[in-house]
């Protein structure tokens, strides 16, 4: 097999930093906030690296829509070990409303153009925990799916994937092209190493805009609001039986 | 199951150690020190109880007045906590444990103790490496873990106010939140206290950068052993009015006075942030590397930490992650700090770029995104759990001059030999101190004979300091005079006379045991 490999990865605040709601409360502040590549995109960076490294993969094609500041996370996915590396440019205002449909449609055009075996996407970006993009793509193009793959293994021309579903893990057979999404037990990816994090600062990134494919990214949603969860409130401590019952049925609970 | 009673008796444990060394640890578990439960620090270790008077139902009374029953700890099983350290290499025999919320409550307390002449131990998070958190045997622990109200943090001066038992953790995150940072920064961070990181002058991470506690402890209020309050002086950074007298309770170790409040300056926080984790072939290597990155990082670098192949795999290993490089005998980690992240970038891939040209370093990654940095440093800082997880650590906190520092543990693993399990070295490279830990089956008195006074007496060769920020506590409390001359001692022994007359506080730690002779 010598498949071509499109990977998206998007750039989302770090997941050990602590979010604030915007005053405005119509997004979180993101201004001077510490971004990485997704989680669950890194673990599908690592898992297309790791089939070209089993000779499964030809070449790896990286993809990220969002403001200049993508660029960072693309320049980690070459230096990861993805070939080239595509940055579809969306204002930062207008990456605030971009939703999966149209970065499916976005990814659906550039896979047609790039002639693209398989689609490796993260099943879900910890900003807005959508789990919607890789699905998309796949309707879109009229591509099998398999998505929560917490292990991908070549079997014949296609593959064997096996999900992680509520009841368990579930095993399918998908032919190519196809569409994987990632979930966290797939692997762990690698920290970009020294040689290659100077090479990939050199590396070209291809530019493109929504526009340049045909792809129309007016907001089909308004965010009404945006909140913190209810603090917790503190805990009652009771002194016997009788009187937790009591508080429970205060409380309307019995 | 051996009981450790006959480990007493000297010629049984050369017979049990031989024994146990034969055996591959597969029949035993992987953490073999808790196999066993900790024995009494009374039984293991030499030390006899000195004169203080025996806690009585009337004492426990005047406690339950002064805290309310809620404050006075007595159940065995929660006194576990109390009375054995982070180790697990001492247990203490303390029948309560008190926690007062209030300064005035602590000094009533101390108050009431000093009159009685019962002893005390002060205990912040217990997570001393020495021993010094815990009793030796019926000491009254005073606990501060309820006193940890954040005062305030002036975001102009960046001074924060704080009582002591908080925890470091969450002044770094309020701190942080603030715009700020706290000076220091340790592997304990979700455990131990600010008055407990005072009071042994913990150092850390973030020495390097920010200096010792020494500079950025503005003011102390502390209680001493007869209840007196010392206030806060005027908290600013410049104040000569008279004796520094809170120099005197930082790296006191709880025996001078008990620190309730503690004003500490905190310097702004710094918007980018990257890390280095470099893998090398040597420890000249290592030494080379320091010198590259201190000419070119100088006014950024906010840590430099090395440890050997031994350190990083243990580490990983028991904290079940997959290693972030290939193997090396050394690594070394860097951190730089500053508020030009492009600047700072730049310098950092241009510093990296002549350390490969040299061939210094061969693989390595660095890293700017929160997530990753805090992985890279859990390695770093999980080293010492990770050790202790495979037996009895035997632990050394020295400084010494960095071009000598690996020599000894070069030489104690040849002096040991297979009488142990390992024996590795990590630490902080910038600041010349290095943290040796052999690491052995159980505790065993001939592998203590082997390596000490050996290791101190190596040190005081190279002058340097038997224990760089650890502190004596219980554990090192005979080896002040390796770097430290008599004189000093005895003036010393008459400052704790001065501020504790009853030798009430935290006894047995600290001075040596010819005091009070």
């Amino acid at each position: 097999m010598s498949l071509r490999v499109l990977v998206g990865v998007k750039r989302v605040i770090d997941y050990a930093v602590k979010v604030r709601v915007r005053p405005d409360h119509k997004w979180v502040v993101t201004d001077g906030v510490k971004h990485s590549m997704n989680p669950f995109d890194e673990i599908a960076v690592e898992e297309a690296v790791r089939l070209k490294e089993k000779k499964v993969v030809a070449e790896i094609v990286a993809v990220s829509c969002g403001p200049p500041q993508a660029q960072e996370t693309l320049r980690t996915a070459l230096a990861m070990g993805a070939d080239k590396a595509i940055h579809v440019e969306v204002p930062a205002k207008e990456a605030e409303t971009l939703a999966p449909l149209h970065v499916a449609n976005i990814l659906a055009k550039i896979i047609q153009e790039e002639k693209i075996d398989l689609v490796i996407l993260g099943k879900q970006a910890i900003d807005d925990d959508s789990n919607q993009t890789g699905q998309m793509v796949a309707g879109l193009l009229n591509w099998p799916q398999a998505t929560f793959a917490s292990e991908i293994v070549q079997d014949g021309d296609g593959l064997k994937v096996t999900r992680e579903i509520d009841g368990g893990l579930e095993v399918v057979q998908v032919k190519l092209p196809a569409v994987v999404t990632t979930d966290l037990r797939l692997n762990q990816p690698r920290y970009a190493t020294l040689p290659n994090i100077m090479k990939a600062k050199k590396k070209p990134i291809d530019k493109k805009t929504p526009a340049d494919l045909g792809v129309d990214i007016t907001p089909r949603q308004e965010i009404i609001s945006v909140d913190e969860p209810p603090t917790r409130q503190a805990g009652a401590k009771v002194a016997d039986v009788a009187d937790l019952v009591q508080k429970l049925k205060e409380a309307g609970r019995i | 199951m051996l009981s450790f009673t006959f480990l007493k008796y000297m010629d049984v444990a050369p017979r049990i150690s031989g024994l146990l060394s034969q055996r591959k640890c597969s029949g035993l578990p992987s953490r073999c020190a808790s196999m066993f439960r900790v024995p009494f620090t009374a039984d293991r270790y030499n030390v006899r109880r000195r004169d203080y008077a025996k806690l009585s139902e009337d004492d426990l009374r005047v406690f339950r007045d002064i805290v309310g029953d809620s404050g006075v700890v007595t159940g065995p099983e929660d006194l576990e906590f109390y009375n054995v350290d982070w180790l697990r290499i001492c247990r203490g025999q303390s029948t309560v444990a008190l926690r007062p919320k209030t300064t005035q409550q602590l000094s009533d307390i101390l108050k009431h103790c000093n009159t009685r002449k019962l002893a005390v131990c002060p205990q912040g998070g217990n997570t001393g490496l020495v021993g010094g958190s815990v009793p030796v045997f019926d000491e009254v622990v005073l606990s501060l873990n309820l006193m940890n109200h954040i005062e305030s943090l002036d975001t102009v001066s960046g001074t924060l106010i704080s009582q002591a038992g908080a925890v470091l953790e969450t002044l770094e995150n309020y701190a942080s939140e603030r715009g700020r940072v706290v000076p220091l920064d340790l592997g304990a961070k979700g455990s131990c206290q600010i008055g407990g990181n005072v009071a042994t002058n913990a150092g850390g991470l973030r020495f390097l950068r920010y200096g010792s506690l020494h500079s950025n402890v503005l003011g102390l209020e502390t209680v001493l052993a007869d209840g007196t309050i010392l206030p806060f002086g005027t908290n600013m950074r410049k104040d000569n009015t008279g004796y520094h007298l809170h120099h005197s309770f930082i790296g006191s170790e709880g025996t001078l006075g008990v620190i309730t409040q503690v004003a500490l300056l905190c310097p702004p926080k710094p918007s980018s942030v990257s890390l280095c984790f470099l893998g090398l072939n040597s420890f000249e290597d290592v030494l080379k590397c320091y010198d590259e990155t201190s000419k070119a990082l100088t006014d950024i670098l906010s840590a430099f930490e090395f440890l050997d192949t031994e350190c990083y795999t243990t580490s990983y290993q028991e904290h079940n992650v997959s290693p972030p490089l290939k193997p090396f005998p050394f690594y070394v980690m860097i951190e730089v700090s500053g508020w030009n992240a492009e600047g700072d970038t730049n310098r950092v891939s241009s510093l990296v770029e002549t350390l490969m040209n040299k061939n210094l370093v061969i693989h390595g990654t660095i890293v700017n995104e929160p997530s990753h940095m805090l992985s890279l440093w859990k390695i770093r800082e999980g080293v010492a759990e990770a050790l202790t997880r495979r037996g009895y650590v035997y632990k050394y906190d020295l400084s010494i001059p960095k071009r000598e520092m690996y020599n000894l543990v070069e030489d104690v693993r040849k002096r040991m030999g297979s009488s142990v399990e390992s024996c590795s070295g990590y630490g902080h490279l910038g600041d010349n101190n290095l943290h040796l830990n052999i690491v052995t089956k159980d505790y065993y008195p001939e592998v203590t004979k082997q390596l000490e006074p050996y290791i101190f007496e190596w040190t005081r060769k190279h002058k340097g300091s038997v224990s760089a920020e650890h502190g004596l506590g219980f554990k090192k409390r005979n080896v002040m005079q390796y770097s430290q001359s008599p004189q000093a001692i005895k003036l010393m022994q008459r400052m704790k006379e001065l501020y504790d007359p009853n030798g009430i506080l935290n006894p047995y730690k600290v001075l040596p045991d010819s005091f009070p002779s």
